[in-house]
């Protein structure tokens, strides 16, 4: 396995989707790989970056008032 | 989307489908007052322009309205409708036009020597993601960042990563093969990474 393999399986080793031959393999290429080891973590981090900082917005938003009302009134108007 | 706080329990979510269904308007009320607040938050999250993102809201409402009867209570009521919400936010992507200067995803995934070793070896993150989500700029620097994604992999990585969409469900909704979500979430992955190295990296930030 050579560094562009060991990045395109990353995905799939991390949802436990190798194989059992190819994740040993992966396995070993991370122990040998100092660049490959800090891409994984790199993108372990970014993915986890993604979640936390996109997390405060979904918290409750402020609501316009008037959206509310649009809203009660489409269906209203649905209705007749 | 199934934090918070306004989660009712089963009785009530019951009783509150069933007065839905029987078409009471106070109900309906009801169910839009305790749930705009996130669907509103999900909208922003998804779409770029404010006014795009009431539609995407109010067009969820209407279409959760209208199928409240098919609604079977396999899932949870807010379940459901955060599934009908990014249908709606997809819709508005859709029909929006392509922005300009949109970067290729090629030039954000790593390159390769001809021997499969990367060409810029990357340096490692100092902090955590738990530490660096902490940073103001940090958090405004990754929302920025995914912004910048080209829209096929954006939307991927937001239902996958950030909407919490099953490969298959966003599979469904993106119309495409599950083989095809899987790609793009990892190259849209590796790519919000290229955007964050050099403000993360121990040389960097
Ligand atoms: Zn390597």
């Amino acid at each position: 396995m050579n560094c562009q393999e060991f990045i395109d399986f990353i995905m799939a080793y991390l949802d436990g989707e190798l194989p059992d031959e190819s994740r040993i393999v992966f396995r070993q290429h991370l122990d040998l790989c100092p660049p490959c080891e800090q891409y994984l973590d790199g993108y372990v981090k970014a993915v986890e970056l993604g979640k936390r900082c996109t997390e405060g917005a979904s918290l409750p938003a402020d609501v316009p008032d008037a959206l509310v009302d649009a809203i009660l009134k489409a269906r209203r108007a649905a209705e007749s | 989307m199934d934090e918070g706080t306004a989660t009712p329990n089963a009785a009530d979510e019951a009783d509150l489908v069933a007065r839905l269904k029987a078409g009471n308007e106070e109900a309906y009320e009801q169910f839009v007052r305790e749930n705009i607040g996130r669907m509103l938050a999900v909208a922003r999250r998804m779409l770029r322009k404010e006014a795009d993102a009431h539609d995407a809201v109010q067009d969820a409402f209407l279409s959760a309205y209208k199928a409240i009867d098919r609604f079977e209570g396999g899932s949870k009521l807010s379940t459901w409708l955060h599934r009908i919400l990014v249908n709606a936010a997809l819709m508005k992507i859709r029909s929006a036009k392509r922005r300009k200067n949109e970067v290729s995803i090629e030039d954000l995934l790593p390159r390769y020597r001809d021997d499969g070793h990367q060409i810029d070896p990357p340096t490692g993150w100092e902090h955590t993601a738990e530490a660096a989500a902490q940073n103001r700029e940090v958090r405004e620097l990754v929302r920025a960042s995914i912004d910048r994604l080209p829209e096929t992999h954006r939307t991927v990585l937001l239902l996958r990563d950030i909407e919490q969409l099953s490969t298959e469900e966003a599979a469904q909704q993106l119309e495409v093969s599950t083989n095809v979500i899987k790609t793009r979430l990892h190259r849209a992955r590796q790519a919000l990474k290229t955007l964050l190295d050099p403000h993360l990296s121990g040389h960097g930030a």
